[in-house]
């Protein structure tokens, strides 16, 4: 910060200009914004209320549990009570809080204006919220899904599940979709949003974690998307993958399942594990000891946490050998778990304590925790769980497990953050008050479990009988029920009607290290101006970067064309690389949302026209989205930021956002497919002759339909590297032909097994054959509207030679569809012959 | 039913479960093993219990001393050798012991019988929400029963879990762990009861409606006793010409479409098994007392007993013709 700012620069008109293209917008325009911190924070609102929503849920299962023999509820409500009140603390509550916390801390933490991609952002939320209503609200017309929160089939796909399935399963679905949007925007954010000079080993430690989050979001979801297609096409039409008697096997789902399901509970841990990783420097006075290992072992503990989901299925017949090894590791994820926690209590041991309010949740939560993680050693050796497995011993150990490594951390930061939300501390005396209650509830509520459980209670009973000793354990347990109820009523009451009493105070009252806390609550821009960092603590470490970052002496200090504007900088090093100008105030999200939310209520209700329609409208509604908010060609090729830095203000190929967006979510998509894959080599390993006896879609048509996709890969590579050297005319031309060689490929594919009279009803292998084969048709189809999209790009004038972004986004996609044609055509058409 | 075992005590009173403890006599609990695995399981269990226990105080004491209790600093250096041998060398030694015991276990206390020499096998039939049963000796002669699952002490027991339509799991903590009953394969489970007495097993993976209510009592007899009682079962009951119109009406009503009665034409399968079930211990896999009221009352409205249960009601027969085919059947003994 030592280059001399050019002289006559009006500091206030800057500010004035920053505040007008940022600003929120007012009445019922509010709810079109899609800045970071409005949609963190109803995120971030809508999470907890369905967290209430889900805690009432699990008061009336303690109600029914209180006593033995009681008839509160019936047998079929309170199934739909165990299985909403699973479903939405998971889905609802858990990870959405921190993809909430994530959106509304990241850009400030980061030194950015804004995440990369503010508009997918809020499309995200609302999605969340109508999905998170619709499956919430079921429950008040009976309608819930009842199946338990895993849904294990075949009592999922019998007709008992009734309408409640769908809902779980549409529902969810398009909520994983706003989670794998989350994780996209988070992803391109941590990785090329950050000021300029915070390399990555000086990112803060929750960028750190939300990164491995994000990313093991993207690898953990689309097994149990791919799982609910699967699903759901047994459901609705009769395809029998998990139905024995044709093939099927009900196992496949828990495979499918719990490879999302295990990563699940890291994914819901870590971030928490991340607040703690800001709140216990802070409150030590010092860095954090050990800052490659806590970065290390949140590394290790992502990779672990997908070799561990057999530990849910030790006592479905497995071969022993197989246990072992999954026993091996899920007992081996406790060593990076156990090296973060005591990199924590080094930093404490390290530093000078001040035993704040936030450090009082944050050791009441390590205490639980720690206790569900050794019985969590204890349930991952099998002998072990073979007894305590489904048992309310379990019930206890995830308990203890997620309110200790979550819940807890989460309300520590609450209780630090809130300063930033509202210019206000929270109650420390309301904190405490609730700590303790909460605290003692949760103990008194879950300890006992562990006994019960042990003393043969399984979980999802809606009854028992009264001779067997579990009676007064689980009485204690519901009293501690309402206590923990009564400590979350304070903290609810403290957020929302005692904060008017407390006073206004300082930026930055606990004097904390990392960079968000030079935002100001009132001020929508995220920093004044764009510091360069060069430190983990920059405020701590950097002398004045304060008083420099508010006058406005940092980067990108101005808004002279009346755009929102951040600064992208390369992944490694974080070197300025281009002024990105973002998405703004909108509501095609709103509208994108509703129409594709609209799609998957109709299809729950098997209204086909009006998801066709919804289907046309969400489409129609992205390509406005991407035509009017995206790939514009600006009207300089370069902007000031100050300091003497020029950078370009577009940007195509690996160094635009876009591109790492696309590679992102291909990833995404490429993993979903993956678990189809291992769904067709699931069968053939089960079954000695696993066609069962049906036709095969023969080697021609695939192979037909893979030289195909081939060209209309090439020709879309063609059309860029065309495009590049000036030919734009042959480069359109190179886009019709791929285009129609696409539209040619997806019909040889659906050839193979129309031709051959495949009956995806009769067995399992024509049903996981037309599964693939309908996945890369699909591909096909939408990378057509790609090709379409970008010939209209370049014919409206909006693509040329020097600007060809989404040529590069489009190519990136054909790389990977080419890559699922090649899989898939190869698996379908030669893999039957090679047997 | 069993006393606490004195080990069990000893290990409560070291954790602060003791005062939970006082009521030890449950007829579902791992905790008082009557059974080879169980018994092993419960020891593992009390040994992790103190483990555990010694390392969150110690962690915990770590942290309240850290945030709270200390005058002085540590240095950066002491902090890191801290985290080595706290966080990674620590748990990787306990954790490689704790795998090494489990891994020893596991072989022994689940040892597949031999091919070539079967013992007795104890084919179990799950479905909502009931037991089907079936004992198969070397010989290859079998017994039907249900709901209840009887087995001698001092054998190892196969038993083949199966399951005729959700998923079901079977478990009798008394005796050892779960295993679950899947469409569509077979599992095997063996069991080894070391002490005589009645217990209870319970499904323990969710099936539907009425999962709650899917129990069943296990009695683990004398070998002696066991076999002259499998004898016994594998007969006709003598109660089947009993005088009274119960006989009569179970035949008009076509109840035999869907119980079996070993000696009469009652052939059904979709239903469980009513050969003997006059002498068997419980009603309903374990939800009733055994009498002609309790038989009488599920006859009449089965659903009000178990919701979802797939056996009609019979509320257009009168009072008198219930009790007559209630008196019938618990005089199959």
């Amino acid at each position: 910060m030592s280059t001399p700012l050019p002289s006559g620069r009006d500091r206030a008109a800057e500010a004035d200009q920053l505040r007008a293209v940022w600003q929120t917008p007012k009445g019922w325009r509010y709810w079109s914004s899609v800045n970071n911190v409005q949609v963190g924070l109803w995120y971030g609102s809508a999470a907890f209320s369905f967290m209430l929503f889900a805690g009432l849920l699990g008061l009336l299962i303690r109600a029914q549990l209180a006593v033995p023999q009681n008839d509160l509820l019936s047998a079929d409500f309170y199934n739909q009570v165990f299985t909403l009140h699973g479903t939405v603390m998971m889905f609802l509550f858990a990870v959405p809080i921190f993809e909430a916390v994530a959106i509304f801390l990241l850009p400030p933490m980061l030194g950015a204006r804004e995440l990369p991609f503010p508009r997918l952002g809020a499309f995200g939320f609302w999605s969340f919220l109508i999905g998170g209503v619709f499956v919430c609200g079921s429950i008040f017309f009976g309608a819930a899904p009842n199946s338990g929160w895993f849904m294990y089939p075949p009592l999922a796909t019998s007709e008992q599940a009734g309408i409640g399935a769908d809902i779980w399963l549409l529902g969810l679905s398009f909520i994983e979709v706003a989670s794998l949007a989350a994780a996209v925007e988070l992803i391109v954010g941590i990785m090329k949003c950050r000021a300029p000079g915070m390399r990555v080993n000086l990112m803060p430690l929750f960028a750190w974690y939300l990164l491995i989050v994000a990313g093991m979001i993207l690898f953990a979801f689309p097994p149990l998307i791919a799982g609910d297609l699967l699903f759901e096409m047994q459901r609705m039409f009769d395809w029998p993958f998990f139905d024995p008697a044709r093939g099927g096997d009900p196992l496949l789902w828990q495979h499918l399942f719990w490879i999302f399901g295990h990563p699940e509970v890291y994914i819901i841990f870590l971030p928490a594990i991340a607040l703690l990783a800001m709140i216990v420097p802070t409150f030590s006075r010092r860095p954090i000891v050990g800052y490659s290992w806590i970065v290390l072992a949140a590394v290790g503990t992502g990779f672990l946490s997908f070799g561990l989901w057999v530990h849910h299925m030790f006592a479905t017949g497995l071969p022993q050998i197989s246990l072992a090894f999954f026993s091996a590791a899920s007992g081996a994820v406790a060593i990076p778990t156990g090296v973060q926690i005591f990199v924590f209590i080094a930093t404490m041991l390290a530093g000078r304590v001040i035993f704040s309010i936030p450090m009082l949740y944050a050791v009441g939560g390590l205490a639980i925790f720690v206790m569900g993680g050794l019985t969590g050693v204890m349930v991952a050796l099998v002998p072990f769980d073979w007894q305590a497995h489904d048992s309310y011993f379990i019930v206890a150990h995830l308990h203890y497990v997620l309110i200790g490594g979550m819940l807890f951390p989460v309300f520590a930061g609450l209780y630090y953050y809130y300063p930033l939300i509202d210019g206000k501390k929270m109650s420390a005396r309301v904190g405490r008050l609730a700590f303790w209650l909460m605290f003692a509830g949760f103990n008194i509520a879950f300890f006992p479990m562990h006994l019960t459980g042990l003393r043969g209670m399984p979980r999802r009973v809606y009854t028992y009988p009264s001779d067997i000793g579990w009676d007064w354990l689980n009485l204690v347990s519901t009293m501690g029920a309402v206590v923990l109820g009564i400590g979350m009523f304070a903290v609810v009451v403290d957020v929302t009607l005692n904060r008017r009493r407390q006073p206004r105070i300082e930026p930055n009252p606990w004097n904390a290290g990392t960079l968000e806390w030079l935002s100001e609550p009132e001020e929508d821009w995220g920093l004044r101006s764009i510091p360069r960092v060069a430190s983990r603590y920059p405020l701590w470490e950097q002398e004045n970067i304060a008083r420099e970052v508010a006058a406005g002496d940092g980067y990108l200090a101005d808004a002279r064309e009346g755009r929102r504007e951040t600064l992208v900088t390369s992944v490694l090093d974080a070197e300025p690389e281009q002024v990105l100008r973002v998405g703004g105030t909108s509501y095609v999200t709103i509208f994108c949302a509703a129409t594709l939310g609209t799609v998957f209520v109709a299809l729950t209700f098997k209204w086909w026209i009006v998801s066709l329609v919804a289907g046309l409208a969400f489409l129609a509604g992205v390509i406005y989205w991407l035509w009017t908010g995206t790939g514009e060609i600006p009207e300089k090729d370069e902007k000031d930021i100050g300091h003497g830095v020029s950078l370009p203000l577009y940007a195509s190929g690996p160094k635009s956002v876009g591109w790492w967006a696309m590679f992102v979510t291909m990833t995404g998509d490429g993993t979903a497919f993956a678990s189809l894959v291992f769904g067709y080599f699931f069968f053939w390993t089960i079954h000695g002759d696993f066609t069962g006896g049906q036709a095969g879609p023969g080697v021609f048509w695939p192979m037909i339909a893979l030289a195909l996709f081939a060209a209309a890969w090439a020709a879309t590579l063609g059309a860029r590297e065309v495009n590049r050297r000036g030919g734009v005319l042959t480069a359109r031309w190179l886009l019709v032909a791929g285009a129609l060689l696409s539209a040619a490929g997806c019909l040889a594919a659906l050839s193979g097994p129309w031709t051959n009279a495949m009956d995806p009803t009769v067995h399992v292998y024509p049903a996981i054959v037309w599964i693939l084969v309908i996945w890369t048709a699909v591909h096909g189809g939408v990378g057509i509207t790609m090709q379409l999209y970008c010939l209209a790009r370049s014919v409206a004038g909006k693509l040329s030679p020097r600007h060809d972004m989404e040529l590069h986004n489009i190519a990136l996609y054909w790389h990977f569809t080419f890559v699922t044609a090649l899989i898939c055509f190869a698996i379908v058409g030669l893999f039957p012959e090679a047997l | 039913m069993v006393p606490c075992g004195a080990k069990a005590c000893r290990g409560a009173a070291l954790f602060v479960l003791s005062p939970f403890m006082v009521a030890c006599s449950g007829v579902q609990s791992s905790l008082n093993p009557a059974g080879e695995e169980a018994a092993q399981v419960a020891t593992l269990f009390w040994v992790m219990v103190i483990g555990a226990g010694i390392i969150w105080a110690a962690v915990i004491f770590l942290s309240l001393y850290a945030s709270r209790w200390k005058r002085r600093t540590i240095s950066e250096k002491a902090a890191g050798r801290l985290i080595l041998w706290g966080g990674g060398v620590f748990p990787v030694v306990v954790l490689a012991l704790l795998l090494a015991v489990a891994l020893w276990l596991m072989p022994s206390l689940r040892p597949f019988a031999d091919a070539e020499q079967p013992g007795l096998r104890v084919e179990v039939t799950g479905h909502q929400f009931w037991w089907h049963v079936v004992y198969r000796q070397p010989d290859g002669a079998t017994t039907v029963s249900a709901n209840e699952v009887r087995l001698p002490v001092g054998e190892r027991v196969e038993f083949q879990l199966n399951s005729a339509d959700m998923i079901h799991s079977f478990w009798i903590p008394a005796l050892g762990g779960k295993m679950d009953l899947i469409p569509g394969r077979t599992n095997r489970l063996p069991l080894l009861a070391t002490k005589a007495g009645v217990y209870r097993g319970q499904c323990a993976e969710f099936c539907g409606l009425s999962h709650a209510l899917m129990a069943f009592p296990v009695v683990a007899m004398e070998p002696g006793e066991f076999r002259s009682w499998l004898s016994d079962r594998g007969k006709p009951s003598g109660g089947i010409e009993a005088g009274g119109l119960g006989r009569e009406l179970f035949q008009r009503e076509k109840c035999g479409d869907c119980h079996r009665i070993e000696g009469t034409e009652a052939r059904g399968t979709a239903g469980p098994d009513l050969s003997h079930v006059g002498s068997r211990l419980t009603l309903a896999a374990a939800q009733m007392g055994n009498d002609v009221e309790a038989l009488a009352r599920f006859i009449a409205h089965p659903g009000s007993i178990k919701p979802g249960s797939m056996m009609p009601a019979y509320l257009h027969l009168s009072r008198e013709e219930v009790d007559q085919i209630a008196t019938w059947l618990k005089g199959l003994q």
